[in-house]
């Protein structure tokens, strides 16, 4: 196993709707798909962010298509129209999950 | 033969030249203009409120009077939800445009979204789990999403321009499908199918390379001129995604991914008020370089409640920026930080929501971590929120300040207040919420 940054290996994407924000993450390769269902949990991604995510992380997987969707509870500070943060929509917040270390084989 | 709709705009301030660009060259049946959010909504009703004959989109002249002639010419029609707070308001200023141009079209109003009057003390804010009562506020606007069933008798007038509010974007796209093919509402197979062409489409280029490219791992090309997509539905649902030959940007098996599941939750129960889409199962087929077919979303029946969207007054939000250059920067802002704090909490007593942040430092991600950046440029930002005008002026006042009664060598401050809505979310039985249209002749 190594350990690589999420972003060397995978896209991703933000989109928020009321208080919660999902990033769907999408492995370039069909291997790292499955490293990924072992690597990047859902509890791996709460414990990663505790301040930003306040509620539950849930994530779905979609084996055809090779991908997750993150869903970040009471993730957005209120919202886009509570939220005082400058990025309201967490629409950078697909970055910082691209800035995760994950496990994949060698 | 599919129907041709292009994907005009994603929001209010969207690029208008590019639906110049889609009408003239696109070979359109229709032209969609996607150009509300929640927020956009609640001002625009707010926006009624002093003027009564306003609350529509404020682009909606210059947008048309871009478009029409050629669309008119071509005959593209347009379906768009530029009414907001006012459709009928909306369809007045569109007959307007259409005269002055010497026009003579048909424009068919769709109304109803608004459900202030579905709304009771006892009815339950869903994401916050409390009464409206309970939450005290008070409701500046509610609007149900509509979807196919409101749009369809508008599009059955023959109608050159749809004019509608809050429908669910989606069906912006979906209903000229249904509309061209006679789609019946329960035909869950092509409502999916169109729901998901009209998921991809409207956000305009966020599927043709927009909100996508990062420098040295997913590049694309001629971004600057990137093309707005066109979506070719088929009647057994199928839809090729593709944009203007020459344009900028890339469609790809990646960017279809991104978008189809942007703003969504579970992928397989996508809720709009016409479906519960499994898009589980899509399949994403690459037929020649920037064109994309999809096809295979699943379609289960649509949800018995439609989701609305509930307005408050937010009050003031105050936001001033101040910059600090060159050595010890970062340390300057820290300590600009400190007096701000010091000033609107400590000593005038400001006890709402605030924050500061330094831009450079950390600002968008503060809240999920805090990071040591390397920086000799950076720019403090404050931000309050009040229903008090005077909190408000007084952080703009305390930050421009800082410039002589802080921290050495800060410049370039910015400050504004904007008025605020805050929106939460409820959901009303469908069948109590009524639609209507009506029609509009120059």
């Amino acid at each position: 196993m190594k350990t690589v940054q999420l972003r060397e290996i995978a896209a991703a994407r933000s989109g928020d709707k009321g208080n919660i924000s999902n990033i769907s993450v999408w492995p370039y390769e069909r291997r790292h798909y499955e490293a990924l269902k072992k690597s990047l949990t859902a509890e791996r991604v709460k414990s990663a962010f505790p301040r930003l995510i306040r509620g539950e992380v849930e994530r779905y997987e979609l084996d055809k298509l090779g991908g997750f969707n993150f869903v970040l509870h009471d993730a957005l500070e209120g919202g886009v129209s509570s939220s005082l943060n400058l990025d309201a929509h967490g629409k950078s917040f697909s970055f910082l999950l691209l800035s995760m270390d994950v496990e994949i084989e060698e | 033969m599919g129907i041709r709709i292009g994907a005009g705009a994603a929001f209010s301030n969207d690029r208008i030249r590019a639906s110049v660009d889609l009408v003239e060259q696109g070979r359109l049946d229709y032209l969609v203009l996607e150009c509300l959010a929640e927020r956009t909504l609640a001002m625009d009703h707010v926006e009624r409120l002093r003027d009564p004959g306003r609350g529509y989109n404020s682009g909606l002249r210059k947008r048309l009077l871009a478009v029409l002639r050629q669309a008119t010419e071509k005959g593209t029609r347009i379906v768009t939800n530029m009414g907001s707070a006012n459709p009928m308001g909306a369809a007045r200023e569109a007959a307007q445009v259409a005269r002055e141009l010497r026009l003579s079209i048909r424009i068919a109003v769709v109304e109803g979204d608004d459900v202030r009057a579905l709304m009771e003390p006892d009815t339950m804010l869903a994401d916050l789990g409390i009464t409206l009562a309970q939450f005290g506020k008070p409701m500046v606007s509610a609007n149900a999403y509509i979807g196919l069933d409101a749009l369809l008798p508008a599009l059955q007038t023959g109608a050159d321009i749809v004019i509608a509010g809050r429908v669910a974007d989606s069906s912006l796209f979906l209903a000229p499908a249904a509309f061209e093919f006679g789609w019946a509402a329960d035909d869950w197979e092509k409502i999916a199918a169109g729901v998901l062409a009209g998921h991809l489409l409207e956000c305009t280029t966020q599927v043709t390379g927009g909100y996508f490219a990062d420098p040295g791992y997913k590049d694309v090309p001629g971004l600057d001129n990137v093309g707005y997509p066109i979506g070719e539905i088929e009647r057994d649902g199928r839809t090729r995604i593709e944009k203007l030959p020459g344009t900028g940007g890339c469609i790809t098996e990646l960017t279809i991914k991104e978008q189809m599941l942007y703003e969504v939750h579970d992928p397989r129960r996508y809720l709009t008020p016409d479906i519960a889409a499994d898009f589980s199962e899509v399949d994403i087929e690459v037929t020649a370089p920037d064109v994309v077919t999809v096809s295979g979303a699943i379609g289960n029946p649509r949800p018995e409640q439609l989701k609305v969207t509930v307005g408050f007054d937010g009050g003031l939000i105050a936001e001033g920026e101040l910059s600090y250059a060159g050595l010890g920067a970062r340390a300057r802002a820290e300590l600009a930080r400190r007096i701000l704090v010091d000033r609107i909490v400590g000593r005038f007593g400001f006890a709402g929501d605030m924050r500061v942040d330094i831009i450079g430092v950390n600002a968008l991600h503060a809240t999920a971590m805090y990071k040591t950046a390397e920086t000799e440029d950076v720019r403090i930002r404050a931000a309050l929120r009040s229903a008090d005008r005077q909190d408000a002026e007084l952080l703009l006042e305390e930050v421009e300040c800082l410039a002589i009664s802080g921290p050495a060598g800060a410049g370039g401050f910015r400050g504004r207040t904007t008025p605020s809505i805050v929106t939460h979310s409820a959901f009303v039985d469908r069948h109590a919420v009524k639609t209507s249209v009506q029609v509009l002749e120059t």
